[in-house]
C-alpha cells in the first residue's frame, strides 16, 4: 500500500491512554496517543495511522468522504470527539439536511394521501377497463389520467432515490446517511415489486429505518417486520394458517397456505446468518409465528395490520423456545425478542457491520468485541458501532484505504470532494444505476454483495472513468469545477501546483509517483495534434474517442432520448489544464478506494 | 489490423508524459487472450413479461385450444388460410404466423421448439419467476447468483480449461477474454450475477471512454497498467484490454452479411451487436439479451394485433441473427424463455392472464431441430394445471443443463443447478452432442 507512513514507537509509546477516556486534543504532526485495551485479552494495541491518516480515515468511513475543508475541520475538533458527535446525529444541527425537505414534497406526506396522490398505472388501467364495461367513457381523458398516473409514480420513485444521495451528500449527520445506506441494504426491498411499493418505501425509510439506524436492533427489527413493504415484499401478506378460515373458497384456486419466504429471510439474511445454527422446521415454526402479520387493503390505508383470522394458532417451537398456543400477534414478537438477542444475530450483524466499516476481511478480533457489546448492550447498535470505530483494527494501516467504493460511495464522495450542492433532479442517482446499483434496486433479499470483488470489474471501472471524466466536463448536476473551492487558488497556479491540491483534495495525499507523473505531465502533443486533425485519426488510443473531430468513421447509432439524459452517455467537451486533472483523479483507482 | 500504429505512437505518448512503457509488452499479450472455452458460444433471449406459449408454438391440432379461444385462438393451417393461420410444424403444432421467418429456420432442421416447459414452481409473479428461471433454483429466492454465471465460474475451476496465464502482468486475468459473458442491457442481469467476470452494455458504442479531443485515455490507461496488482488495476487492465479487442472489431464499421436485415427495434439492434461480437473473435462464450412487452392481459389480438407485433419483431430479430452469424452457427446456441405462460383460456378482455408452462426456442447447428420437443399434456379440464393453465411436462433446467453440458462442454451441471434432482434422463435431446 503506497503513501503508508509508519510511526509504530511513538504510537507504542502512546498505547497507554485507555479507549474510554475523553478524547484529548492532539499536537497536529504525531499519531493520536489514542488505544483500546480489548476485553478479551489484555493486548494493548496502537493505531497504526497517523494523524492525518485517521482524520481522513474516519471521513471515509463514518461519513462519504470529505467536503472541502472537512479535514482541517475534524483535525481542529480532534478525530475521537468528531467520532464521538457522529455517534449521536440527533445531537448535530444540520441545516443543509434540514434544507433538502422542500425539494423532496411527496416523501413527507402520510401513506394514505401518497396512495391517493400517486395512482399506480397498472391500477388506474385497470379501473379504467373496469368502468368502461358499465357506462360510456371519455377515452381522451383517461388516456391523460393515465399519463400522469405514468408521470407521478415515475417522481415518486425519482425522489425516493435522489433524496438518498443529496442527503449523502450535504448533511452533516454522515454516520447517520452510512448507517440508513447499511440498513436499508441489509433489510433490502426492491422498488418494482407490486404497484405500491415505492408508496410504502417512503415510509420505509423515513419512519422505519431513519429513526433505528443506530438505535435498538430489536425495534429496527420489529419496525422492519411490521412494514407494508417487507410484508409485501417477502410475500408474508400471502402466507395463512394451513386449513385456516382465511383459506376461503376464492383462494383456493391460488393455492393459498403458509408462505416460508419471509420466515426464511428473517432468519437467513436478517438475524442469524445463514450458519447461524437453524433448521427447516425452525423456518416452518416462525412462518406458523407470524402468519396473519399482513398489510390493510389500500382502500383501508394500506398499513400493516394483524389478520386474526389467518393466524396459525397452535403451539410452537421456535429455536427450542416454546411459545404456548393461542396468543395471536404476541407469536411473531416473542420470535423477534428470541431472534434480536440471539449470539448467532450478534455476530451476524458485527460481521457485516465490521466489514463495512473496517476491512472486506472482517478481523475476527474485532468481530468477538463488537459480538460482547452487541449482547452486553442488548443489541445497542450505536455502541457497537462505537466498538468498532474507535478499535485499534479500525486504525490499523492493513484498514487505511482497503476498502473499495461501492458505486453510491463513488458517486457522493466526488460530489462531496468537489463541494456539490444536492441535486434535486433524479439524474445523480441514474448515474449511481449507472455504475450498476440502483438504489432500491436489488431484485433479491439479500442486497447488493458487501464486498469490492464482487462489483468491480472492467464495465464498472469504465463506468467510474467516465463519470469522472463527466463531472470534470461540468455534465453532472450541482458540480462545477469554477464552484470548486479549490480552483480559486489553483486555477491560475503552475502545473505542479495543480496536481498537488487536485491530489490532496481528491485522493487525499495519496498519489503514487506514477500517477503524479502522469497527472503532471504537460498536455500530449501527440493527442493534441490528432484532435487537431494532423495526423490521422487510425491512432486506436485516440480512436476510443469515436467522435474525436477529424476521425473519418460514421457515427454511432442514435440513441433512444431517455438515454441521453445520463452524463455517462454524453461525450464531453475536450478537457484541459485543470478540468483534465480533476477528471483523471476521479477515474484513478486511488480514487476507486477509501 | 493497426496495432503496430498503436505501439507506436502509444509507446510515444507515455514517452512523452516521461512514463516507462513496458506495459506495452504486457498489452501486446491482449490480443492472444485464450479463446473461450471450445469455442461455442450460448446466446440467451429472455422475453420479459410472460409470453403466450399457446399462441406462440399453436397446438392447433388438439380441439380443446380452440374451445377455451374462442376469441384469440389461431386458426388452423389451410391451404388457403394465407396469413391468417398457423404455420404447421408437424400436423398438430404450428408456428403463430407472425413468427414466419423463424420458419425456414425449422424446415432447415436449425430450430427446435419446446412446449410445456417451465419452472415448476407455483408462482404467478412475473418478480418471483423470472428470478426463478435466472437463478435456476424455483423457489428459493436467496440464491446469490444467477446459472448462467454459475456456469462460467464453475467451469473456471476447472484446471484443464484453464491454465494459468499470467504473462499479461499486473491484475492479470486468468486468461480468459474480458468479453467472455457480455449482457446487452443497462445492468448485469440476474442470470449473470455471481463471481465470474461479465460485462454489461446497453450498446458496444457505450464501451468507450468519453474523452473527446484530450488524452485522457491514454492517461487513464497507463494509471490503471501502473502501480500494485490489486483488485481495481486488474479490472481497470481488463477493461483497456477490452476496449482494444473491440476497437480491432471495429463495431463503427459492422456490416452484417447479405440478407441478415435485423429490426430497427432496440432488440433488433441488441442482436446485430451479439453477431458482431462473435463474429469479431473476442472470446464471447456466453451473451444475454432481453425484450418486453408480453404482458398481454388485453386485447392481444390473434393472427394480428399487439402479441403479433411483437412475435413480429421477435422472430425477424432472430433470423437475422442466424443469417447474419452464417457458418458460425456450427457453434451458437440460441435459447429463448419467458418466466411462464398464459392461462389457457381468454380472458373476459380478449387477453390472457398469468398461468404456468411455457414454450422454448432452441436454434443453432447442432441443434435437433425440425421437430416439437417435449411432452404435450393436453388441454383438457383434467390436464390442466390448478384446472386452468397448460401443465409442465419439462423443467427448464432439464433444458438449460443439457445446453451448459452438450454445448458448452460443462463437466458438472449438477453444481449449476443445485437442488434439481432431475438430471441427465430428463434431457430431451434438443442438442446433438
Amino acid at each position: 500500500m503506497p503513501g503508508l507512513h509508519f510511526s509504530a514507537s511513538v504510537a507504542a509509546a502512546a498505547a497507554l491512554a485507555s479507549m474510554l477516556s475523553a478524547p484529548s486534543s492532539m499536537a497536529q504532526d504525531r499519531p493520536l496517543p489514542s488505544a483500546a485495551i480489548s476485553p478479551a485479552s489484555t493486548t494493548v494495541l496502537a493505531r497504526e495511522q497517523n494523524a492525518d491518516q485517521q482524520v481522513l480515515h474516519a471521513l471515509n468511513r463514518l461519513g462519504f468522504g470529505p467536503r472541502p475543508g472537512d479535514q482541517a475541520r475534524v483535525r481542529a475538533m480532534g478525530v475521537d470527539a468528531w467520532i464521538d458527535a457522529q455517534l449521536q446525529p440527533e445531537r448535530i444541527a444540520d441545516a443543509p439536511g434540514d434544507a433538502l425537505a422542500a425539494s423532496y414534497p411527496a416523501l413527507a406526506l402520510p401513506l394514505p394521501v401518497l396512495l391517493e396522490r400517486y395512482p399506480p398505472p397498472q391500477v388506474l388501467r385497470r379501473d379504467q377497463q373496469r368502468n368502461a364495461t358499465t357506462g360510456p367513457v371519455d377515452s381522451l381523458a383517461m388516456a391523460a389520467q393515465l399519463r400522469r398516473a405514468r408521470v407521478g409514480i415515475v417522481q415518486l420513485g425519482g425522489e425516493l432515490q435522489s433524496m438518498r444521495v443529496a442527503r449523502a451528500v450535504v448533511s452533516e449527520r454522515q454516520l447517520q446517511e452510512v448507517m440508513v445506506d447499511f440498513w436499508e441494504n441489509h433489510f433490502n426491498i426492491y422498488a418494482n415489486k407490486g404497484p405500491y411499493m415505492r408508496h410504502w418505501l417512503v415510509g420505509y425509510d423515513r419512519d422505519v429505518i431513519r429513526p433505528h439506524a443506530l438505535g435498538h436492533f430489536r425495534e429496527l427489527l420489529g419496525a422492519v417486520a411490521h412494514s407494508p413493504a417487507m410484508l409485501f415484499y417477502l410475500d408474508n401478506v400471502q402466507s395463512i394458517a394451513d386449513r385456516s378460515r382465511a383459506a376461503g373458497p376464492r383462494d383456493s384456486v391460488r393455492r393459498r397456505g403458509l408462505n416460508e419466504n419471509y420466515a426464511r429471510e428473517l432468519l437467513e439474511l436478517h438475524t442469524l446468518g445463514v450458519d447461524g445454527g437453524y433448521s427447516q422446521q425452525d423456518v416452518i415454526e416462525v412462518a406458523r409465528a407470524l402468519t396473519g402479520w399482513t398489510v390493510a387493503p389500500v382502500q383501508q390505508g394500506g398499513g400493516f395490520l394483524f389478520r386474526r383470522a389467518a393466524h396459525d394458532a397452535g403451539a410452537k417451537i421456535v429455536l427450542g423456545h416454546h411459545l404456548p398456543a393461542g396468543r395471536g400477534e404476541a407469536d411473531g414478537e416473542a420470535v423477534l425478542d428470541i431472534l434480536a438477542r440471539h449470539p448467532a444475530t450478534a455476530r451476524f450483524i458485527s460481521t457485516k457491520l465490521v466489514r463495512r466499516l473496517v476491512s472486506d476481511s472482517a478481523p475476527a478480533s474485532l468481530v468477538e468485541r463488537a459480538s460482547a457489546t452487541f449482547l452486553r448492550t442488548d443489541g445497542d447498535i450505536r455502541e457497537v458501532v462505537r466498538t468498532i470505530v474507535t478499535s485499534p483494527e479500525f486504525f490499523s494501516a492493513s484498514a487505511y484505504r482497503a476498502k473499495v467504493k461501492s458505486p453510491f460511495e463513488t458517486v457522493v464522495s466526488a460530489l462531496r470532494a468537489m463541494g456539490a450542492s444536492a441535486d434535486p433532479t433524479p439524474r445523480t442517482a441514474q448515474i449511481i444505476a449507472r455504475l450498476g446499483q440502483p438504489i432500491f434496486g436489488h431484485l433479491a433479499p439479500d442486497g447488493y454483495p458487501e464486498t469490492g470483488d464482487s462489483w468491480i470489474n472492467s464495465g464498472a471501472i469504465l463506468g467510474r472513468i467516465n463519470f469522472g471524466l463527466a463531472v470534470a466536463g461540468g455534465t453532472v448536476p450541482g458540480v462545477s469545477i469554477s464552484n470548486w473551492p479549490e480552483s480559486a487558488t489553483l486555477a491560475t497556479a503552475s502545473r505542479e501546483t495543480q496536481v498537488d491540491g487536485v491530489v490532496r483534495a481528491l485522493l487525499g495525499g495519496d498519489a503514487s509517483s506514477d500517477t503524479r507523473a502522469l497527472l503532471v505531465a504537460g498536455e500530449n502533443p501527440l493527442a493534441a495534434s490528432l484532435a487537431a486533425g494532423a495526423a490521422g485519426s487510425t491512432d486506436d488510443m485516440v480512436a476510443s474517442t469515436a467522435t474525436a473531430p477529424g476521425a473519418t468513421r460514421t457515427m454511432p447509432a442514435r440513441r433512444r432520448p431517455d438515454r441521453r439524459a445520463n452524463p455517462l452517455d454524453r461525450g464531453a467537451a475536450p478537457l484541459t489544464g485543470l478540468d483534465l486533472i480533476v477528471g483523471l483523479a476521479l477515474g484513478s483507482p486511488e480514487f476507486q478506494r477509501r | 489490423m493497426n496495432r503496430r500504429i498503436f505501439v507506436r505512437s502509444g509507446a510515444l505518448a507515455l514517452v512523452t508524459l516521461g512514463l516507462d512503457p513496458t506495459f506495452l509488452r504486457r498489452t501486446a499479450f491482449a490480443a492472444e487472450l485464450k479463446r473461450a472455452g471450445n469455442g461455442r458460444v450460448l446466446i440467451v433471449l429472455f422475453q420479459r413479461g410472460a409470453a403466450d406459449a399457446l399462441n406462440v408454438i399453436v397446438p392447433h391440432g388438439d380441439a380443446d385450444y380452440y374451445r377455451l379461444r374462442p376469441g384469440i385462438g389461431i386458426a388452423p393451417p389451410a391451404r388457403s388460410a394465407g396469413a391468417e393461420g398457423a404455420l404447421d410444424l408437424d400436423g398438430f403444432f404450428g408456428l403463430h404466423p407472425a413468427l414466419a421467418p423463424l420458419e425456414p429456420l425449422y424446415r432447415r432442421g436449425l430450430l427446435a421448439p419446446i412446449h410445456a416447459v417451465g419452472s415448476p414452481s407455483a408462482t404467478r409473479s412475473h418478480f418471483d419467476a423470472q428470478d426463478y428461471m435466472e437463478t435456476g433454483t424455483p423457489d428459493r429466492k436467496s440464491t446469490p447468483d444467477g446459472w448462467l454465471n454459475r456456469y462460467l465460474a464453475i467451469r473456471g475451476t476447472c484446471e484443464e480449461c484453464s491454465p494459468p496465464d499470467r504473462s499479461s502482468g499486473p491484475g492479470a486475468h486468468d486468461g480468459r477474454s474480458p468479453f467472455r459473458a457480455v449482457a446487452l442491457a443497462e445492468q448485469t442481469p440476474r442470470i449473470l450475477e455471481g463471481p465470474a467476470q461479465s460485462v454489461a452494455m446497453s450498446s458496444l458504442d457505450d464501451f468507450v471512454i468519453r474523452s473527446t479531443g484530450s488524452d485522457a485515455a491514454t492517461r487513464l490507461e497507463a494509471l490503471y497498467r501502473s502501480g500494485s496488482a490489486d483488485l481495481v488495476h486488474g479490472a481497470g487492465s481488463e477493461l483497456f484490454d477490452a476496449m482494444k479487442l473491440l476497437r480491432e472489431a471495429n463495431p463503427q464499421r459492422y456490416q452484417p452479411s447479405v440478407g441478415a436485415e435485423y429490426p430497427r427495434s432496440p432488440f433488433g439492434q441488441r442482436l446485430r451487436q451479439i453477431a458482431q461480437l462473435v463474429k469479431a473473435d473476442v472470446g464471447m462464450e456466453v451473451a444475454f439479451a432481453d425484450v418486453g412487452g408480453w404482458d398481454t392481459h388485453v386485447n392481444q389480438g390473434g393472427a394480428t394485433g399487439q402479441l403479433a407485433a411483437r412475435l413480429r419483431d421477435f422472430a425477424s430479430a432472430i433470423a437475422a441473427l442466424v443469417t447474419d452469424l452464417d457458418d458460425r452457427m456450427a457453434d451458437v446456441t440460441i435459447v429463448t424463455m419467458s418466466e411462464f405462460g398464459r392461462m389457457a383460456r381468454e380472458n373476459g378482455t380478449r387477453g390472457t392472464d398469468h398461468g404456468h408452462a411455457g414454450s422454448m426456442f432452441v436454434i443453432g447447428g447442432n441443434v435437433d431441430g425440425g421437430k416439437v420437443h417435449g411432452r404435450w399434456p393436453g388441454l383438457a379440464p383434467d390436464r390442466l394445471h390448478e384446472g386452468r393453465d397448460l401443465a409442465l411436462t419439462t423443467d427448464f433446467r432439464a433444458v438449460f443443463g443439457e445446453l451448459v453440458t452438450r454445448h458448452l462442454g460443462a463437466q458438472h451441471p449438477e453444481l449449476v443447478f443445485p437442488g434439481y434432482t432431475g438430471g441427465q434422463r430428463e434431457w430431451l435431446g434438443v442438442v446433438r452432442s
